[in-house]
C-alpha cells in the first residue's frame, strides 16, 4: 500500500510539474505539444534532466515490480484469509472446502519455497480434549487432502487449537460455523 | 499438619466404640436407604450408604463455640471497649471455628444445620461437655447430634476440644482435642469433621482433598488448585498460553496436563512441590491425560503416528504401552478404581461415544448408545458407576450410568450447559463446570445423586475442567 501510494504521489508531482511548465510556455504561441515540450526540457538544466529520466525509467520498472508483488502479495493474502469450514463433529472435507484446497495446492506448486502451518480449530460446543483432537484431525484432513494433490509432506505441518481460539467469540450457529475452521499461516 | 497432636486421654471415648446401635431415628427415617454391614461395622454404627440419595439429612446443631480461658460477661461486649487481647481473640476464634464447622459439615450434603436462633441453651455459656448440656434442650429442636466446642488460646498455642454427642442416647460419640496454631484452627476443624465422616460413612471424607480447574482470570487458561470447598484458590501455572485438563497422580503430588507453552500442545508432569517434571512433546496432540490409580504412570492421548491413539505412559514420560488402536479419536481415558480397566471417548462408531476397555486384553465394549455426543467420563471411585457430559437437544448435561444395568440418571438438566464431571475420593460428590450464572462457566458441586448444586468459587473469568484430587492432595 505504501509503495502504491508513493508512486501515485510521484505521477502528481510529475503531472503538476508538467503542467506548470506546459502554461509557462504556451502563452507566446501556438505549437504543437511536442515542440512545446522540447522546448521545456531545454531549459532545463542538464543534470536535472538525468535525473528526471532516470526517475521515469525507475518507475516503470517499479510499475511492473508492484504489479507482480501486487499480484504475488494478493494471493499470499487469499491464500492465508481464506479458511476452509468443516461440519459439527466433523473433520472430512466438504466439496467446498476441497475446491478452495485445489486452488491452495497450486499456490503451493507456484511458489516452491513457501511453508505452512496449518491450524485444525473448533467451535465451542463440546469438551476441551475432543475438541483438540478434533481440531488435530480437522488441520490433518485438510494437509492429507494437500498431499495428495502433489505438494511435498515436509513443506506442511499441523497445529490443533480445539475450541481455544475462536474467530468468533458470540454463541450462535454463525460463530459456530465460521470457529469449525482450518486456517493456513505461511511460515 | 504435624504441628497438631491428639490428646484423645483427655476426654473419655472409652466404651463409646463398644455401644450398639445408637442412631436409631435415622435408621428409622433412612430405613430403606442405609445399607446394614455387619461385618464391616466396627465402630458399631451402620455406615452410610454414601452413594443413596441425599433426601434425608442429618440435623445437627453446632452452637458458638466456647472461650475457655475467658468467658466474657453476658453485659460486657468485648468489641465495645477496644479490647483486642487474648480473650476477644479467643471470642473471635470459638465463634468463627463453630462456623467453619458448620459449613464443612454442609458441603458434605449429609448434614443439616440447625438455625442458632432456635437455640434453647448456649453451651458457649453453660458449658460443652455431656455432663453439662442439657440434650433435651436439643432434642425439642429437633436436633440430632449436638457438636460442642471450647477455644483457649495461649502465647500464641491454641487448644480446640471438640465433642460429637447424640442428643437421643444422650451419649457423646467422638471427643477430642487438637493443639496448634491459632492459624490452625482450619485443619484441626477438618480433622474433627473428618472422624464424624469415619463416624457415619466409615470414610474419612474429602476433607484433605483439592480440587484441580483451569481458569482465564489473567486473560489466560491457567491452571489452578483449591481446598475441596474452594477455600485458597492457588495458580499453579504462569504460562500466558493455553493450559488444559489437569489430572491428579494417584498419590496427590503429581499433576499431569496439557500446555500451549512451546507453542504446541504437549503433556507436562509436574511436581507439586518439588520442582521437577517431565514435559512431553511428540508431533501432534499430547492431551488428556489420566493417572493409573495403582501406580505411577498415566493414559494419554498423542497422535504423533498420524490417529489419536490412548497410550499409557510412564510418570516420567515413557510410553509404555498403546491401548487402543482404531482409526479416529480416542480421547480423555479414565481408570476403574482397580486399575485394569479405562474408560474412554472415541467416534469409530461416527459419533463420540463412550467405551470401555480391558487393558490386559484389549477387549473394548460400547458402553454409551443414548444420544449422539458423550464425553469425558470419570469412573467412580467406588462404585461401578461413571460421570460423563452427554450433548441432548443442544444442551449439555451431566449424566451416570451404571456400568453393569447400563442404567442412565440425569443429574442435571434445564439450567445451562453442564460439563467435565469429577467425582469426589469418597464418590460422595461431584464436581462440574456450570454456564447457568449468566452463560459464564464457573465450577459448582452436587451430591452423587445430582442434588444440592452449589458453585464452589467466586473467580473472576471462566473456571472449567474441574479435577477431584485422590482423599490427599499435595499443595497450599
Amino acid at each position: 500500500m505504501g509503495r502504491q501510494r508513493f508512486f501515485v504521489t510521484f505521477v502528481m508531482i510529475l503531472t503538476i510539474c508538467g503542467l506548470v511548465f506546459t502554461v509557462s510556455c504556451t502563452k507566446p504561441k501556438v505549437k504543437s505539444d511536442t515542440e512545446e515540450l522540447e522546448t521545456v526540457e531545454s531549459t532545463l538544466p542538464e543534470d536535472e534532466t538525468a535525473t528526471m529520466e532516470m526517475a521515469e525509467e525507475q518507475t516503470d520498472e517499479m510499475v511492473e515490480e508492484e504489479a507482480i508483488r501486487q499480484e504475488q502479495q494478493k494471493a499470499r493474502q487469499m491464500f492465508e484469509n481464506e479458511n476452509i469450514h468443516f461440519e459439527f463433529d466433523r473433520s472430512s472435507l466438504t466439496s467446498k472446502a476441497q475446491e478452495i484446497l485445489r486452488r491452495k495446492a497450486t499456490f503451493l506448486m507456484n511458489n516452491p519455497d513457501v511453508s505452512v502451518l496449518i491450524e485444525g480449530h473448533c467451535d465451542e460446543r463440546g469438551t476441551d480434549e475432543y475438541n483438540l483432537a478434533l481440531g488435530d484431525r480437522r488441520a490433518k484432513s485438510a494437509m492429507d487432502f494437500l498431499v495428495d494433490l502433489g505438494v511435498e509432506p515436509s513443506r506442511l505441518s499441523t497445529i490443533s487449537y480445539g475450541e481455544e481460539q475462536p474467530l468468533d467469540p458470540r454463541s450462535n450457529e454463525i460463530a459456530w460455523a465460521r470457529n469449525r475452521r482450518a486456517h493456513f499461516e505461511i511460515r | 499438619m504435624n504441628r497438631i497432636k491428639w490428646d484423645l486421654s483427655l476426654l473419655r471415648l472409652t466404651g463409646v466404640d463398644k455401644v450398639g446401635v445408637v442412631v436409631v431415628r435415622i435408621i428409622a427415617a433412612l430405613v430403606f436407604l442405609i445399607c446394614l454391614l455387619p461385618g464391616v461395622s466396627t465402630a458399631g454404627y451402620d455406615y452410610i450408604n454414601i452413594s443413596n440419595p441425599f433426601l434425608f439429612k442429618i440435623p445437627v446443631a453446632v452452637p458458638v463455640f466456647k472461650a475457655m480461658t475467658h468467658t466474657p460477661a453476658p453485659n460486657v461486649q468485648a468489641s465495645t471497649n477496644g479490647d483486642t487481647g487474648p480473650a476477644s481473640l479467643e471470642s473471635a476464634i470459638a465463634r468463627d471455628a463453630a462456623d467453619l464447622l458448620a459449613g464443612t459439615l454442609v458441603f458434605t450434603r449429609y448434614f443439616e444445620i440447625i438455625d442458632r436462633a432456635a437455640f434453647i441453651e448456649e453451651p458457649a455459656e453453660k458449658g460443652i461437655t455431656l455432663e453439662e448440656v442439657n440434650c433435651k434442650n436439643w432434642r425439642d429442636i429437633e436436633a440430632e447430634f449436638l457438636i460442642t466446642g471450647g477455644v483457649s488460646l495461649r502465647n500464641d498455642v491454641m487448644s480446640l476440644e471438640l465433642r460429637l454427642i447424640d442428643v437421643f442416647k444422650e451419649r457423646m460419640l467422638i471427643g477430642k482435642k487438637y493443639k496448634g496454631r491459632a492459624s490452625d484452627q482450619r485443619t484441626m476443624v477438618r480433622r474433627f469433621c473428618s472422624e464424624i465422616m469415619k463416624r457415619f460413612t466409615g470414610g474419612p471424607g474429602i476433607f484433605e482433598s483439592r480440587i484441580a480447574f483451569v481458569s482465564t482470570g489473567t486473560g489466560h487458561k491457567e491452571i489452578y488448585t483449591c481446598d475441596f470447598d474452594g477455600y485458597n484458590p492457588q495458580q499453579l501455572t504462569h504460562d500466558n498460553s493455553i493450559n488444559l485438563s489437569p489430572a491428579w497422580s494417584a498419590d496427590g503430588r503429581w499433576l499431569a496436563y496439557t500446555s500451549y507453552r512451546k507453542g504446541h500442545p504437549d503433556l507436562y508432569i509436574k511436581h507439586l512441590t518439588e520442582n521437577r517434571g517431565v514435559v512431553f512433546s511428540r508431533d501432534g496432540v499430547n492431551i488428556s491425560p489420566a493417572w493409573k490409580p495403582d501406580a505411577f504412570s498415566l493414559a494419554a492421548t498423542l497422535s504423533f503416528s498420524g490417529d489419536q491413539e490412548i497410550y499409557l505412559l510412564t510418570g516420567t514420560g515413557k510410553i509404555l504401552k498403546q491401548l487402543t488402536r482404531s482409526w479416529g479419536i480416542d480421547v480423555s481415558p479414565t481408570f476403574a478404581p482397580d486399575g485394569e480397566r479405562i474408560a474412554f471417548v472415541s467416534n469409530r462408531s461416527g459419533s463420540p461415544q463412550i467405551y470401555i476397555q480391558d487393558i490386559a486384553s484389549g477387549a473394548t465394549q460400547r458402553l454409551t448408545f443414548e444420544g449422539g455426543y458423550n464425553t469425558t467420563p470419570d469412573w467412580a471411585p467406588k462404585k461401578n458407576r461413571i460421570a460423563y457430559c452427554a450433548m441432548e437437544a443442544g444442551e449439555f448435561n451431566i449424566k451416570v450410568i451404571d456400568i453393569e444395568t447400563k442404567e442412565i440418571v440425569g443429574l442435571t438438566g434445564g439450567q445451562g450447559d453442564n460439563e467435565s464431571p469429577s467425582w469426589s475420593p469418597d464418590g460422595s460428590l461431584i464436581a462440574f463446570s456450570s454456564t447457568r450464572e449468566g452463560g459464564v462457566p464457573k465450577i459448582f458441586v452436587m451430591s452423587a445423586a445430582g442434588t444440592d448444586q452449589k458453585r464452589l468459587l467466586n473467580l473472576p473469568g471462566k473456571q472449567t475442567c474441574p479435577r477431584w484430587s485422590p482423599s490427599v492432595a499435595a499443595g497450599e
